[in-house]
């Protein structure tokens, strides 16, 4: 085993090296700038972003496009999931039941809802309160599924995400007014690249607003020893419930914008193929990290793009591919490491350095250090 | 009114008796430390004060309030802070999130405030951040503030636990062990080191300890506790002369 773990690490070691090689010149080169100008580069990197994804129909063609939305919607099901089984350190495997939630409760209000409210001219800019209806929805069920998971000690999370995926499933293959098995479909194609872009940007900013704050250190010390946690005052509970009703939010956003780009959802969309192809992105990325999300949903989304020429043997490759992660790199790319652009200014190394000295000089020089022998 | 009074305190794992009838007026400011044999049941002491286990029978009040049936959470806020007898850190975070941690409780901003950065969150979590490096910085333990937990040597792992069950602000603290694998350097710079906590944060304290030279050095009151029950009680000098300790000791290391 040990063996075979060392032959992946060498055969890693030349990507890492070049990833090193390309990164270090640029990271050197942004740090030699003026503050003035740094705190600028952010909000110029995201303009520029959004300015690339508007001219985006002139630049590339639509399979690109449509691949770049995909990669996009991944990385919104990956970084949400992640809060669960990466920083959280639980086992949710049914994320594409609550994006299934988002994505028939969008339509639902963009094909029904707001054209018989008489909003029909109105429905691409009401888009993104579709978009929120259906993560909130999401964040509903989210919620019913956290209680009884998390109500006792213990492992119960994996089976009832697992058994609310196939209810999902079956439910709505039930649901005639729905479509039933045939689907539902007359959804005007409202997500684009730029809209992607906004909500991708939007969700990875706001999730980790939540990790560096009370709550998300609540959330990592859960995954670091839950016992220890609540015996250092945090409510447990109640943080993992928050924390899952958060991510299936996001999933039923990301449902969403995925019904609003293929036009038609069906059941079987939402089945737990679904759901393993956001576990993959997630252990492969990472986990406990944004950045490892946005890598691994950008790294599986194209590979299965390349890999078209399979056809259904392509749908071995994300099972496999999962099993092939838990044993040899279970972390993942990124495992427990950030960005340094994702971490928020006040949670840097350099940042904590400042707070001590000036904690120090504030400190009375009368404190005794601990430990000195007196 | 004392601080803590265990009334009848009785536990069983099954068929097991790991605690009968244990009783106990702690008043304020008091250092009190609990010792015995292998499995005498001092650490299911601990966690039933901290609502790990609910006890089979008896009753706990901490400042009148009755702590049965509450939460570990619940508890921790009310002020009893403890540590491990195995080091329980947040291995992979860095010292200074450990300490943040503990301010679980004591911060009241919300999810929205956290989502979008308004400034409730940003006050308190500048407060936070302030206090918990003030304290590491008492512990002497600052320098490590962005050292992610488990890179710490072990004596700092041990002195980090503590400074982290401080940052919950306890009136009651309850040590497992703190000596645990120290040598006898360290062991003296944690006495010294429990006896200033003890001042600086004005604390009551039950010290649970192997080693001898810990308890019979800082403790005013043991209670020596055997298969559960409680053998001897009294100061240091009586307990080291009680007969009965002497025997439920035999075959253990020798007692001084
Ligand atoms: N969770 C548990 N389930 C079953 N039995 C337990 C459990 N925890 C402790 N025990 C048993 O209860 C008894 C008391 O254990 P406890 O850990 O309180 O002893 P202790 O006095 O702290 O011992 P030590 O000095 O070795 O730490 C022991 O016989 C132990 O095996
Ligand atoms: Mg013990």
């Amino acid at each position: 085993m040990k063996e075979r773990r060392s032959v992946v690490d060498n055969a890693l070691r030349p990507v890492r090296a070049l990833y090193v090689a390309a990164v270090r010149p640029i990271q050197e080169a942004y740090n030699a700038l003026p503050a003035s100008v740094r705190r600028w580069t952010m909000p110029a990197v995201l303009l520029l972003g959004f300015l690339l994804s508007l001219a985006a129909p002139s630049l590339i063609n639509l399979y690109w496009q449509q691949v770049l939305i995909y990669v996009g919607i991944n990385i919104i099901l990956a970084a949400s999931l992640n809060l669960i089984n990466g920083y959280m350190g639980e086992f949710s495997v049914g994320h594409a039941g609550f994006m299934a939630v988002g994505a028939y409760v969008a339509s639902i209000m963009t094909v029904w809802v707001f054209p018989r409210m008489g909003l029909k001219e109105a429905v691409p800019y009401l888009f993104p309160l579709a978009l929120t209806i259906g993560g909130l929805a999401a964040g509903l069920t989210g919620l019913v599924v956290a209680i009884p998971s998390f109500r006792t000690r213990g492992d119960y999370l994996a089976i009832v995400t697992l058994a609310w995926n196939m209810i999902v499933k079956s439910v709505l293959e039930n649901l005639d007014v729905v479509g039933g098995p045939r689907g539902f479909m007359g959804m005007q194609k409202l997500t684009n690249l730029p809209w992607v872009f906004v909500w991708v940007v939007v969700t990875i900013y706001l999730l980790r607003n939540l990790i560096y704050s009370n709550l998300g250190r609540g959330i990592l010390s859960i995954r670091e020893d839950e016992i220890a946690s609540s015996l250092v005052s945090v409510d447990t509970r109640r943080v993992k419930i928050v924390a899952f009703v958060i991510s299936s939010f996001f999933a039923g956003v990301a449902g969403g914008l995925f019904a609003h780009i293929i036009q038609f959802i069906d059941p079987r969309t939402f089945s737990i193929l679904k759901s393993t192809d956001v576990l993959v992105m997630v252990y492969l990325g990472g986990i406990g990290s944004l950045g490892g999300s946005i890598l691994g949903a950008s790294i599986y989304t194209i590979l299965m793009e390349l890999l078209r020429p399979l056809q259904v043997w392509r749908w071995v490759v994300g099972p496999l591919l999962l099993v092939l992660l838990m044993i040899f790199r279970p972390r993942g790319i990124m495992g427990l490491r950030e960005w340094g652009f994702l971490i928020p200014k006040e949670e840097r190394p350099a940042f904590v350095d400042a707070l001590r000295e000036q904690v120090r000089q504030k400190r009375e020089p009368a404190a005794v250090p601990a430990g000195a022998s007196e | 009114m004392p601080l803590l009074q265990i009334r009848g305190l009785t536990h069983y794992f099954g068929g097991l008796r790991a605690v009968h009838n244990f009783n106990l007026d702690l008043e304020p400011g008091e250092l009190v430390g609990i010792i015995g044999p292998n499995g005498a049941g001092k650490t299911t002491v601990f966690n039933l004060i901290t609502g790990v286990y609910r006890p089979t029978a008896g009753e706990i009040l901490f400042n009148g309030h009755s702590l049965v049936g509450k939460r570990p959470d619940q508890i921790i806020a009310m002020g009893i802070a403890r540590t491990f007898q195995t080091i329980r850190l947040f291995k992979d975070l860095s010292v200074l999130d450990n300490v943040r941690i503990a301010h679980f409780a004591q911060t009241s901003y919300g999810v929205m405030d956290a989502l979008f950065r308004l400034p409730r969150y940003r006050r308190e979590e500048a407060e936070i951040r302030e206090r918990a490096m003030e304290l590491l910085d008492l512990m002497g333990l600052a320098d490590q503030a962005n050292w992610v937990a488990s890179s710490l040597p072990y004596g700092l792992q041990r002195r980090l636990e503590i400074a982290r069950a401080l940052a919950t602000e306890p009136r009651l603290l309850l040590l497992d062990e703190p000596a645990a694998g120290m040598n006898p350097g360290e062991i003296t710079e944690l006495m010294d080191l429990i006896q200033w906590i003890r001042r600086q944060f004005n604390l009551t304290i039950i010290l649970i300890e192997h080693q001898m030279r810990v308890v019979m050095g800082i403790c005013e009151r043991i209670k020596v506790m055997d298969f559960g029950e409680t053998i001897a009680e009294g100061t240091p000098t009586e307990v080291q002369n009680n007969p009965r300790v002497i025997e439920a000791y035999l075959g253990e290391e020798a007692i001084v």
